[in-house]
């Protein structure tokens, strides 16, 4: 049993087809990076699995776990072990990002059957994980994501990462608009979530990412479907050559 | 899986019972005989009905305000009774023991303590707050009555105070609020039933938080309570006010006065949670809660706050304000504001600065869901005297769904030149993307909505007593129960 299977998998975003026929299997202990020109479908693939509104299968299957996902609403998919990681998260102001990690946790308990963690040892394992992140403690008590720069609204995306200990990391552009040192630091979240019994799945533009957190196979994304695997070498040579060569 | 997760339905009304009590209820219809007959069911002195009927000859001479932003067929006064009172309180009981046990059971049900000899004897978790109860149009019972006059407080219905201390009620009825201030205010003026009396001698802290609670229970009623607190010089109280009324098809009035009054180092905390019958989904029914709410800080250093949490009513209409006369003194209004279906609020504040040294914040929000209109109005005036006067105002609007309205009126009057206004106001709605990060993160959309409502409304429910907080976040979520498909 694959952690993800995708299979002829077709989907539309506002009735306007996107993915076209896209198969993908990820295992435990992997990490698969999806690369791709602009409007591929990345994106879109980030969301079709997690079953963002608006984001319609019409064709094909996808099973998580074992389990098919669709018709599954979000959260039920959250619960299960899958998490999104943002290209853009979003503000919420005045919701104090403790409470509501807090309650993204306690969510997660219940669904396993399980009491919520008291809120001091949840608060000790976030502050420690904050500063693991080299994000401010401080930043805890602020509304969620309310006036982080773009470089601490992805830490605090990896921070909700480790804290909510899924299956499968689906990281949508994690990479983008980080600077060197930024970039190294949720490389390094990213390679501590990785273990022999989670999966991710990087989609990313660039190399750079790649040479931080080291893929198993990399797909790259053209018109709605995989167009071609590999290993780590793919990438660097779509660094050095563009996606053009796969359309000749 | 296409459509936006905001889709308004239904909410919950949980207080929506009837409390099936043989009533004696007046014919509807107000004359100068009708407020004769009300004053002479109080057996009230001479001064108090003449006090009655000069209102009514006031009101006669009026008509409705029709400024606010709200909709509603005229009403038909004479279509109102003006008097209702459970029977069994014909002859006032002289303790809780003698109350018809089926109206403890109605407070029991709001989960309301009127259970003070328990209490006392610990039987149950004391609560520190002692209960006015009205119902309709008296007070069914007043708890730790003696424990407040111990610490020289007085804290009785109005219609007992007229009796009992007629030198405080003649001197401050009316002194904040005049009868032909508006109205409603005129109107209730010469009808008004019951309501809380409260008075804090000099210096005296009062030991508890005191708190009145409305009921309307008869049909075809109207309730018009009218609260008068005074608060001596260095004396301190916290006033908690509770509304809730049966699920009726057909709309219910409710024009009360409170008035509050400072004296130097005075202060009076004021906070509601108005939970009115909002009437349906569909907008049938509902209170109309059309209420004059004003302190007057008349002492030096005095200081006044307001905080309110409207979760009700199908039409809200109410501006507490403060008249800042004393030097120094201070005022605050914190207000959240929720409506959902067809509900209509226009609600804000009043701070009038006369005073020197003078300051006042106004930190008022507002949530509209489903179809409803939310307006926020205020006004800000100083006069020439008050030197250096201060007002900081923030105005947020939060919007659920594309069906529902928000909007901001503020004036700003200003005739000292010394004086700092600030006005700080923001519009924003919770967007799918919210919506979509918290059921990302595993959070179902009716506790994300809940949470984020809470969040937004936090700076309001930092000034509400702790019970009363816990409360009003339970409240914020049962009334946005369903607004969320």
């Amino acid at each position: 049993m694959s952690l993800l299977e995708v299979h002829d998998l077709h989907a539309s975003v506002n009735g306007e087809p996107i993915l076209r026929n896209l198969s993908l299997r990820v295992e435990t202990g992997e990490i698969h990076a999806i690369m791709g020109p602009n409007g591929s479908g990345k994106s879109t693939l980030a969301n079709v699995l997690a079953g963002r509104p608006g984001y319609e299968v019409t064709a094909g299957q996808v099973s998580f776990n074992g389990a098919g996902l669709t018709g599954l609403e979000p959260e039920a998919r959250a619960q299960a072990g899958l998490f999104l990681a943002f290209q853009y998260p979003v503000e919420i102001p005045g919701l104090s990002n403790m409470e509501f990690l807090k309650a993204a946790w306690d969510s997660h308990r219940a669904a396993q059957g399980a009491q919520p963690e008291s809120a001091v040892s949840f608060m000790k394992r976030a502050r420690a994980l904050a500063k693991s992140l080299e994000l401010n403690p401080e930043f805890l008590k602020r509304g969620v994501n309310e006036g982080f720069s773009g470089g601490e609204k992805k830490r605090n995306e990896i921070l909700q990462l480790l804290l909510l200990e899924p299956k499968l990391a689906v990281l949508d552009e994690t990479d983008s608009g980080l600077d060197i040192d930024a970039l190294q630091t949720v490389a390094a979240g990213i390679n501590r979530f990785c273990s022999a019994d989670t999966g991710v799945l990087l989609i990313t533009h660039y190399q750079r990412l790649l040479n931080h957190i080291v893929p198993d196979r990399v797909h790259v994304l053209s018109e709605g479907r995989i167009v071609a695997s590999g290993d780590r070498h793919l990438a660097e040579k779509l660094e050095a050559e563009g996606y053009a060569w796969l359309s000749d | 899986m296409s459509e936006s997760p905001i889709d308004i339905v239904g909410q919950e009304y949980r207080a929506g019972f009837v409390t099936d009590v043989a009533s004696d209820t007046l014919p509807p219809g107000l004359s100068e005989a009708v407020v004769r007959h009300i004053s002479a069911k109080k057996r009230e002195p001479a001064w108090m009905a003449d006090w009655r009927l000069a209102a009514y000859g006031k009101w006669c001479a009026m008509r409705p305000p029709d400024w606010a932003h709200v909709r509603f067929p005229p009403i038909d006064f004479q279509a109102i009774s003006y008097y209702s009172a459970p029977k069994s309180l014909a002859d006032a009981p002289a303790s809780l023991d003698e109350v018809d046990p089926e109206l403890l059971r109605t407070y029991e049900k709001l989960g309301i303590p009127l259970h003070e000899r328990e209490a006392l004897a610990g039987v149950v978790k004391a609560p520190d707050v002692a209960v006015d109860a009205v119902f309709d149009s008296v007070s069914i019972a007043t708890t730790f009555k003696d424990k407040l006059a111990d610490a020289g407080v007085i804290f009785c219905p109005i219609s007992e105070a007229v009796h009992s201390h007629p030198e405080l009620v003649q001197k401050y009825l009316g002194s904040v609020v005049p009868q032909q201030d508006n109205f409603y205010a005129a109107l209730n003026s010469a009808v008004f039933s019951d309501g809380s009396f409260v008075y804090v001698p000099k210096g005296v802290r009062c030991p508890m938080e005191l708190s009145t609670y409305f009921r309307i229970n008869e049909r075809n009623t109207g309730q018009f309570e009218r609260t008068l607190i005074i608060a001596d010089a260095g004396a301190y109280v916290s006033y908690l006010e509770g509304c809730t009324a049966p699920m009726r098809d057909e709309n219910q009035l409710h024009a009360a006065v409170v008035e509050l009054v400072a004296l130097d180092n005075a202060e009076i905390k004021y906070s509601t949670v108005q939970n009115w019958y909002p009437g349906d989904a569909e907008g049938k029914g509902g209170i109309y809660n059309f209420v004059t709410k004003r302190g007057a800080c008349i002492g030096a250093r005095s200081k006044i706050s307001w905080t309110q949490v409207e979760t009700g009513s199908a039409i809200t209409w109410k501006y507490p304000s403060v008249v800042l006369r004393g030097a120094d003194s201070v005022g605050e209004f914190h207000s959240v504001a929720l409506t959902n279906n067809y509900q209509q609020a226009d609600t804000g504040t009043k701070m009038i600065h006369l005073g020197p040294g003078t300051r006042s914040t106004i930190i008022s929000k507002g949530i509209s869901a489903g179809k409803s209109q939310n307006s926020y109005r205020g006004l800000v005036r100083t006069s020439p005297a008050a030197k250096g006067a201060r007002n900081y105002t923030q105005c947020d609007s939060l919007l659920l769904g594309d069906a529902c309205g928000a909007h901001t009126f503020p004036y700003i009057e200003n005739k000292s030149p010394t004086a700092t206004i600030e006005h700080e106001a923001t519009t924003s709605k919770v967007s799918d993307d919210q919506l979509f990060l918290c059921q990302q993160r595993g959070i179902d959309p009716e506790k994300a909505i809940s949470m984020i409502v809470n969040g937004f409304c936090k700076d309001v429910f930092r000034k509400l007593p702790m019970e009363f907080a816990v409360e009003a976040g339970k409240l914020l979520e049962v009334s946005l129960e369903g607004a969320v498909g």
